[in-house]
């Protein structure tokens, strides 16, 4: 059940990703990655993750996707009407060899040599009986509190930039 | 490590403290931090406000925050004396200033009756003399900036005398030498001054050295810079420390030549005084305050303060009565001949400051700093006068072109007679009953060749006193016919720390009486517990040691005043001058020091430094700088053109990185 | 129970994904969603290896990614408009402002 689960999100996830790439028009992209931002939250629900995936939801496809159509839409953008992918056959070659290089790599980085350290409390039997949300809150506001209170920082300063860098000047 | 004996004691003194801050709700030394804050305060607030407050706001907050530190300083000293003797130590903590591995070094302060006598000469002749620059720098256009560093100065030296370890101590033992640098040079327009203001800079740093080298010693032997601890070892340790180590000489005999070397030059005794003289170029209350009164003896303080150590240096301790003694002699037969009026009691100042090492180098450290108090007092007086007289002369400085003020201005004249008198050791001044003190503790202690020249420095004194003061202001008006009428007193705020000091140099002697059992050594006693001790037998001669050392500072004032004031000795001096022409001009040119040291230090030092610049600076360091950086740019005139601006290459290149990166991990280990 | 190395491959194949986007693609908006992708696949191998080794410590960093994520699409976007607005296209071939 749980590896069907998992199979399902995870090639939507990566047939989507797929799909946002390849696409020519910026709006069908963002909706692809709207897609793997779901079947992700899905994951992240399958890791018993349930905060994180809400979180994930609200933020990526509720706030920052949402952003984007809204640019999208205000720059009024076509589909591009040159073929997406730049470069001849022998640039094709060069990128597939370099994408399947990076994937062996991974593939052998990750695979045999997982090396777990040290278990921390928080194991499932915890999770449950302190509930996912508390749980994290409690490390956030413990352990973790000044940067955490320093993302706030981030954020301001993001806004005061936004705001000037896209303000019209008067000519 | 430590006698079981003074850890008990020590024991006690914190049991008893805290029993007292039960008590009290609040303890005294809590508020010793506030001594040096107020200084501190009144620079901040002058340096940089200075320049939009008006000139009467910036004296009220410098004075004002001497005023304070003083009378905290009163504060503190009372409740002081209204401790029982053993108790007079207060120790106030106020945070760990560094601490890399084994080294801690604290932020602490020390009250105890040697600090508190410091801080009272410094913050109440430093309050006078504050007052003293309101009229004295009233004209000048950097008037705040002069405060701002008196202030700073005043701030660094109670740091300095506060401090409970060496390290802190260093910071104002460097501190007051940067002020000192600063308002020697306060006029830096004038390269007399500027050059004034490097040399003492420049001298300063060649005892500096030494000092330093004796913390290091004082850190590896000890492996503590804090007094207590050092002092309390240093009992412990009494074999292992006068055990010879290198040279012959004892581990603790070096520590304190080295100690000794730093105070050499921040107290202008022989090799290292020339600075001193040269420092007259600054404003006129800096000599008072820095140049007399405080500053310069911050190293009988600081030998004073090492007295446990210094004890167990006997060869130590010679070598500083002997630098005293010849530094006292010296200075005295150059003050003779000057005929710049600061330049004289500058002079002056070094052959005191020679007594007072020959004070504690005798073992009398409390006769030392009884000196050094009174010294502050008549000397911060003869400053403050000669200041008051080349402030009424338009910066006429050469009293061969003075004479006949007194009559202009009798407050100076006056007050700079008390000045001279206490100086010269005239019964009942103020300067009589310590430098006699000192003298008598040589001659007691068996020092009879330094004696000899004490005594004699005492006669030469007398002499150069009053050849100082008959010149200015007896006889007739030699100067500037131009000036002759409208000579006259400074104004009250001049006049009055005049009259104030005055009063301090005739009574300030007399807490020292009797001779080496006043309050004042009694005081004293339990800080610097070995000195005095040994003198006490021979009581019967020291009536008779008295006179003999005034009648010899009285025959140097008559043979001063027979050839500067009598009609009929008129031409005697210039009679002299030309049969012991030879000698007349060595001793005028102040025995050709400074030209010894320009030719055989600055000289070959110079030279090297030519040679270091020229040879070896520009073509060596300068060369392989340039050569770098024109390899760099010609590899970058190369490299620029990866530099395409467009964003997928660099995506590549970073992309192509990760990918070799990851196969090293993956498959290269 | 899916094993970790499951969901690690899963996060390299989107990281991939992400990267090939970066790299093919010319329309900066899109370049920017790529890099997005790139973001998410690190926080899903944050979430992985926290459940693994019984940890909180990775869903922390999580709301650290998406805050510094969320500031850089703020900025970026803006950006973008402020580009587009001088250049008339988002395509990035088009500009070469980095070019010193």
């Amino acid at each position: 059940m749980e590896w069907a689960l998992f199979l399902t999100f995870a090639l939507l996830a990566g047939a989507a990703a797929v799909g946002m790439v390849l696409q020519r028009s910026p709006i069908y992209s963002a909706l692809c990655l709207i897609l793997t931002f779901f079947a992700q939250a899905g994951l992240y629900v399958l890791l018993h993750a349930q905060l994180i995936a809400f979180v994930h939801i609200i933020v990526y496809a509720g706030a920052i996707m949402v952003l984007f159509l809204f640019v999208i839409m205000l720059l009024d953008l076509r589909p591009e009407d040159h073929p997406p992918v730049r470069f001849g056959q022998a640039g094709m070659l060069l990128g597939l060899i370099l994408a399947a290089l990076l994937l062996a790599e991974l593939a052998l980085g990750i695979g045999p040599r997982i090396i777990l350290g040290s278990q921390g409390s928080y194991d499932l039997e915890t999770l449950r009986m302190l509930g996912n949300t508390q749980a994290v809150g409690r490390i956030l506001f413990r352990e973790y509190l000044v940067p955490f209170e320093l993302t706030s920082l981030i954020l301001l300063t993001a806004m005061i930039g936004a705001m000037v860098l896209a303000k019209r000047r008067p000519e | 490590m430590v006698h079981g004996n003074s850890q008990n004691r020590f024991y006690l003194l914190s049991v008893n403290r805290e029993l007292r801050t039960v008590n009290e709700g609040f303890s005294m030394e809590n508020l010793i931090w506030l001594v040096p804050t107020f200084p501190l305060a009144g620079f901040l607030v002058n340096i940089f406000l200075g320049r939009r407050l008006a000139r009467l706001w910036v004296s009220w907050v410098a004075c004002g925050a001497m005023g304070i530190s003083f009378g905290v300083s009163l504060g503190l000293f009372f409740h002081l004396i209204n401790l029982a003797p053993h108790l007079r130590h207060l120790e106030q903590e106020l945070f760990t200033w560094i601490r890399i591995a084994d080294f801690k070094a604290a932020a602490g302060f020390l009250l105890d009756p040697l600090s508190a006598v410091m801080i009272l000469v410094v913050t109440g002749v430093g309050f006078l003399i504050h007052v003293y620059s309101i009229g004295y720098m009233g004209e000048d256009r950097d008037f705040a900036r002069f405060f701002a560093y008196l202030n700073l100065f005043a701030f660094f030296m109670l740091l300095l005398v506060l401090a409970n370890n060496y390290l802190l101590l260093f910071v104002g033992w460097e501190g007051v030498g940067l002020c000192s640098y600063l308002l020697i040079g306060f006029w830096f327009e004038r390269p007399a001054a500027a050059s004034a203001a490097q040399k003492a800079f420049v001298v300063n740093r060649v005892g500096d050295a030494g000092f330093l080298l004796g913390l290091f010693l004082i850190w590896t032997t000890f492996g503590t810079l804090q007094y207590g601890e050092v002092f309390h070892q240093a009992e412990g340790l009494h074999g292992v420390l006068t055990a010879p180590a290198g040279g012959g000489l004892s581990v603790v005999t070096w520590i304190t030549l080295a100690l000794f070397i730093g105070a050499i030059g921040k107290s202008a005794q022989l090799p290292l005084y020339v600075w001193l003289p040269d420092a007259m170029e600054g404003p006129t209350p800096v000599s008072a305050l820095i140049h007399a009164a405080t500053m310069v003896t911050a190293g009988i303080y600081m030998v004073a303060r090492s007295s446990p150590l210094y004890t167990l240096a006997p060869f130590s301790l010679a070598v500083v009565a002997w630098v005293g003694a010849l530094t006292a002699i010296f200075a005295a037969t150059i003050a003779c001949v000057q005929n710049d009026i600061k330049r004289v009691i500058a002079y002056s100042t070094i052959s005191q400051l020679g007594y007072m090492f020959l004070g504690v180098g005798v073992g009398a450290f409390a006769s030392g700093i009884f000196h050094l108090y009174t010294h502050a007092a008549f000397k911060a007086l003869l400053f403050l006068g000669a200041g008051a007289v080349i402030h009424a002369l338009h910066h006429e400085q050469d009293i061969q072109r003075m004479g006949g003020l007194r009559p202009h201005m009798r407050v100076t004249a006056y007050t700079f007679a008390v000045g001279a008198l206490a100086n010269a050791g005239i019964f009942p001044f103020a300067g009589f009953w310590s430098k006699d003190e000192i003298l008598f503790a040589a001659f007691n202690g068996g020092f009879y060749v330094l004696w000899f020249l004490g005594l004699a420095g005492a006669f030469l004194t007398g002499f150069y006193m009053a050849r100082l003061y008959f010149l200015t202001f007896e006889g007739e008006y030699r100067g500037d016919p131009h000036h002759a009428h409208d000579i006259h007193d400074a104004p009250p705020t001049m006049g009055i720390p005049l009259i104030v000091l005055a009063v301090c140099s005739v009574v300030a002697g007399f807490v020292g009486i009797p001779p080496e059992q006043g309050p004042f050594h009694q005081f004293l006693a339990p800080v610097l517990h070995h000195g005095g001790a040994a003198q006490a037998a021979a009581h019967g001669l020291a009536v008779p040691m008295a006179v003999l050392s005034l009648l010899v500072a009285g025959a140097g004032i008559g043979v001063g005043y027979l050839f500067y004031v009598s009609v009929s000795w008129r031409n005697v001096p210039e009679i002299w001058a030309a049969r012991l022409q030879g000698l007349y001009r060595v001793v005028y040119h102040k025995y050709y020091v400074d030209e010894f040291y320009q030719d055989w230090v600055v000289g070959p030092l110079d030279r090297l430094a030519f040679f270091l610049w020229r040879g070896f600076d520009v073509a060596v360091v300068d060369g392989a700088v340039n050569g770098v950086a024109r390899l760099m740019e010609m590899g970058s005139w190369g490299l620029r053109r990866i530099q395409t601006g467009v964003v997928f290459n660099y995506v590549l290149s970073i992309l192509v990185g990760v990918v070799i990166f990851l196969g090293y991990l993956v498959w290269g280990r | 129970m899916v094993p970790l190395w499951a969901y690690l491959l899963l996060s390299g194949f989107l990281f991939i994904v992400g990267v090939v986007g970066v790299a093919t693609r010319r329309n900066a908006l899109i370049i920017f969603m790529s890099i997005e992708l790139m973001l998410n696949a690190v926080n899903l191998t944050f979430v992985a290896f926290s459940r693994f080794l019984h940890s909180l410590d990775g869903h922390v960093f999580v709301f650290f990614v998406m805050t510094v994520a969320a500031a850089e699409v703020v900025v970026g976007l803006a950006i973008i408009i402020a580009l587009f607005r001088n250049m008339e296209t988002v395509n990035v071939d088009e500009i070469h402002l980095l070019k010193g």
